[in-house]
């Protein structure tokens, strides 16, 4: 889960690393009266979770309470690459004498953790790291070990940061580190870093992603959920324990495992080339289990997208076997014929694998007018990208 | 001969008094996977029932080696204890740990990476993955056993259902190896420890990659193809029509800002001969041409 500024910084301030915490404000009148408490020139920061804030126009100064009013009017509300800015974040202006950048991640490639600081910060990390690579070092860290005072300041040193700065800025990667380690994060960044003119170093901004499987050791981070930057069907899917994630297009797609879902996706895309553009609706992993129960819960959440006019069912039977899940989708019908909302919609099913002549011969004997079913995967794709261009409203072209 | 896991390996299951380990312990063994006993901390000293036979159970990996001569370790403990579960496995010198959990959190698996390594005495291979299987020998995880039979083709996927779906494809081909290495952004064996362990079986003759998107690892295994791999690679990449940002369903299959793409990991396989297929049957008609024209 990424993590909004003002979040983030509530993470820094309890791990000591030094931040402005600022007040969070939803109306123009409580960002005014953030300003007045502050007394002073404010920033007035969009809160969302995306890059390009500042070239966007959603981040800017405010020289008085009522420049704040002003402007955080204009900030709210505002569309910054298709995240709506709901809060906006006042801080007292700070002076900057320097910015630097630095952070710790996770290093997939390396299969371990990895600090890179910069003193050329408050720019895109990518492009220094592409234009002046040598400004920005990258150091691993041992997962085992953690980082240490003498390794910290290898690193201020290794980077270059002015000497006078050096233990202040070690001190800072030190509370980064227990931010990352401690707080189970996958993302620790600070951009820009800044050193003040009387030379304090402060994190003015901060970006940081939690591990979602870390959360039971977590319980306090229930309180970073926000309900309403999340999609109401994904929302929805995660109540019920379903692996959910809302696209753009026609065919809703349920499957079981997350390699084959993907790949499903992927190939009523290929096969929807043919047909109009066609494309996926959703992701819907529904595991290993496939039960009646997972299956009504499944379909009931990927047709509860209006834009759904056809559901592919692609299931290879494992540890699963086909006639279970034949079963599941029998049981699913009737389930939801039951809870009022019977499927009027096509659904094509595919299964194979283990007892799949057994499964494909439970769904012909139901007889079920909704369910078509199809033997391969690929064919499976291409007659559900079909129905699904036919249910499309025509058009005088 | 087979990779990693052979007939010879002595396969206990840490976790095996739970449901998913009991349940997955039978399969193994009803597929002819040697199932010497099981350790669960508190329970050493009972037995548990597994198809049929009576296992003893352990207190620890270290009594369980010392008395069964295991050398193969399949973790089925939950999340939050899997870390000390693998601990225990290193610290006794397994030489293989299949990691099956899913839901790891990252620390504690890049913990157990860098202790693997660390000690060098432990193959890992997970978490969150369906296990490894060499078909007619022994079946170290959680892939059906029943899929196909021995043969020539190996594979190694970030997948389960996808190498299952892949295995049924090939099924008349039979595999030497099947390899899962997992979904999660850190993964005890890579694509790159499968390719060399495949390139060096004898009995391995053409090779299936099936990567996903996230990270850079199938960009990796491309130019270890292109430097050490003479046999025939065939390849498939899912998560095409995957958002940037959103994680598909395993916790390493993300998009972030251009890096981890299916379309960059398409273009580094195609760029080093190995032809990728646009859907897994496909991918399996590109691998039979491959074969037959070895």
């Amino acid at each position: 889960m990424d993590l909004y500024e003002y979040q983030a910084k509530q993470l820094f301030a309890h791990y000591g690393v030094p931040t402005q915490l600022g007040e969070v404000a939803t109306t123009p009148a409580e960002a005014r009266a953030a300003a007045e408490r502050f007394g002073c020139p404010v920033v007035v920061k969009a809160q969302v979770k995306i890059g390009g804030r500042g070239k966007a126009g959603g981040v800017r100064l405010a020289a008085d309470p009522a420049a704040a009013y002003t402007v955080a009017s204009e900030i709210l509300g505002l569309d910054i690459r298709g995240h709506i800015v709901h809060r906006v974040l006042i801080t007292p202006a700070e002076q900057i004498a320097e910015e630097y950048y630095v952070s710790f991640l996770v290093d997939r490639a390396e299969r371990g953790l990895l600090c890179m600081a910069s003193v050329s910060g408050g720019i895109d990390i990518e492009q220094v790291a592409a234009e002046t690579p040598e400004r920005l070092v990258r150091v691993p860290v041992d997962a085992i070990s953690g980082l240490t005072d003498a390794q910290a300041a290898e690193i201020c040193a290794a980077a270059d940061f002015p000497v006078a700065v050096r233990p202040a800025v070690a001190d800072v990667l030190l509370a980064l580190w227990q931010v990352f380690t401690a707080g189970d994060a996958l993302l620790v960044e600070v951009n820009p870093l800044v050193r003040t003119p009387d030379d304090r170093i402060v994190a003015l901004d901060g970006k940081v992603t939690l591990d979602d499987n870390a959360f039971f050791r977590h319980p306090d981070y229930a309180q970073f959920e926000d309900p309403t930057a999340t999609d109401p069907l994904e929302q929805a899917a995660a109540e019920r324990d379903l692996n959910y994630v809302k696209l753009d297009g026609e065919v809703g797609v349920i499957g079981n495992g997350a390699g084959l879902v993907m790949s499903t996706l992927d190939v009523v895309a290929y096969a929807g080339e043919r047909f109009g553009g066609v494309r996926p609706a959703n992701f819907l992993d529904i595991g290993g289990g496939a039960s009646a129960k997972v299956m009504a819960d499944g379909l009931e959440i990927v047709l509860s997208d209006p834009d759904v006019t056809c559901v592919l069912v692609n299931v290879f039977g494992g540890i699963t076997a086909c006639d279970a899940v034949a079963d599941g989708i029998v049981g699913a019908l009737a389930m939801l014929a039951d809870r009022g909302t019977p499927v009027t919609r096509p659904i094509v099913v595919r299964l194979d694998g283990n007892n799949a002549a057994a499964g494909r011969r439970i769904l012909a004997e139901a007889n079920l007018p909704t369910v078509e079913l199809i033997e391969t995967m690929d064919a499976a794709a291409a007659r559900a990208a079909e129905l699904a261009y036919h249910a499309r409203p025509a058009t005088s072209a | 001969m087979a990779v990693f896991l052979t007939a010879d390996s002595r396969v206990i299951v840490q976790g095996i008094t739970g449901s998913e380990g009991r349940k997955h312990a039978t399969r193994m063994a009803a597929g002819g996977t040697v199932i010497v006993g099981g350790v669960t901390p508190g329970k050493g000293g009972e037995t548990v029932e597994i198809n049929g036979a009576q296992l003893p159970v352990f207190g620890t990996v270290g009594e369980a080696m010392a008395a069964t001569g295991a050398n193969t370790s399949v973790v089925f403990v939950p999340p939050r204890f899997a870390k000390a579960a693998v601990i225990e496995a290193i610290d006794a010198a397994m030489p293989l740990v299949v990691v099956i959990t899913e839901g790891i959190p990252v620390h504690d698996a890049a913990f157990v990476h860098a202790y693997a390594q660390a000690t060098g005495r432990t193959r890992l291979i997970g978490p969150n993955c369906p296990g490894i299987i060499s078909p007619g020998q022994s079946n170290a995880g959680i892939t059906p056993w029943d899929i196909t039979g021995e043969g020539p083709i190996a594979l190694v996927s970030k997948s389960g259902t996808l190498t299952y779906q892949m295995m049924y494809e090939l099924r008349d081909l039979g595999f030497a190896t099947a390899i899962g290495i997992g979904g999660d952004p850190i993964v005890g064996t890579t694509h790159i420890d499968a390719l060399a362990a495949f390139e060096a079986d004898p009995a391995v003759a053409a090779i299936v990659l099936i990567g996903e998107i996230g990270g850079d690892a199938e960009e990796r295994a491309a130019r270890y193809i292109r430097d050490h791999v003479t046999k025939p690679v065939v390849g498939y990449v899912a998560g095409f029509t995957a958002p940037e940002g959103k994680t598909m369903g395993h916790a390493g299959a993300i998009v972030s800002g251009s890096s981890g793409t299916a379309q960059a990991k398409q273009v580094a396989l195609e760029a080093v001969g190995v032809r990728v297929g646009r859907t897994p049957s496909e991918t399996a008609r590109l691998l039979r041409e491959a074969y037959a024209g070895r």
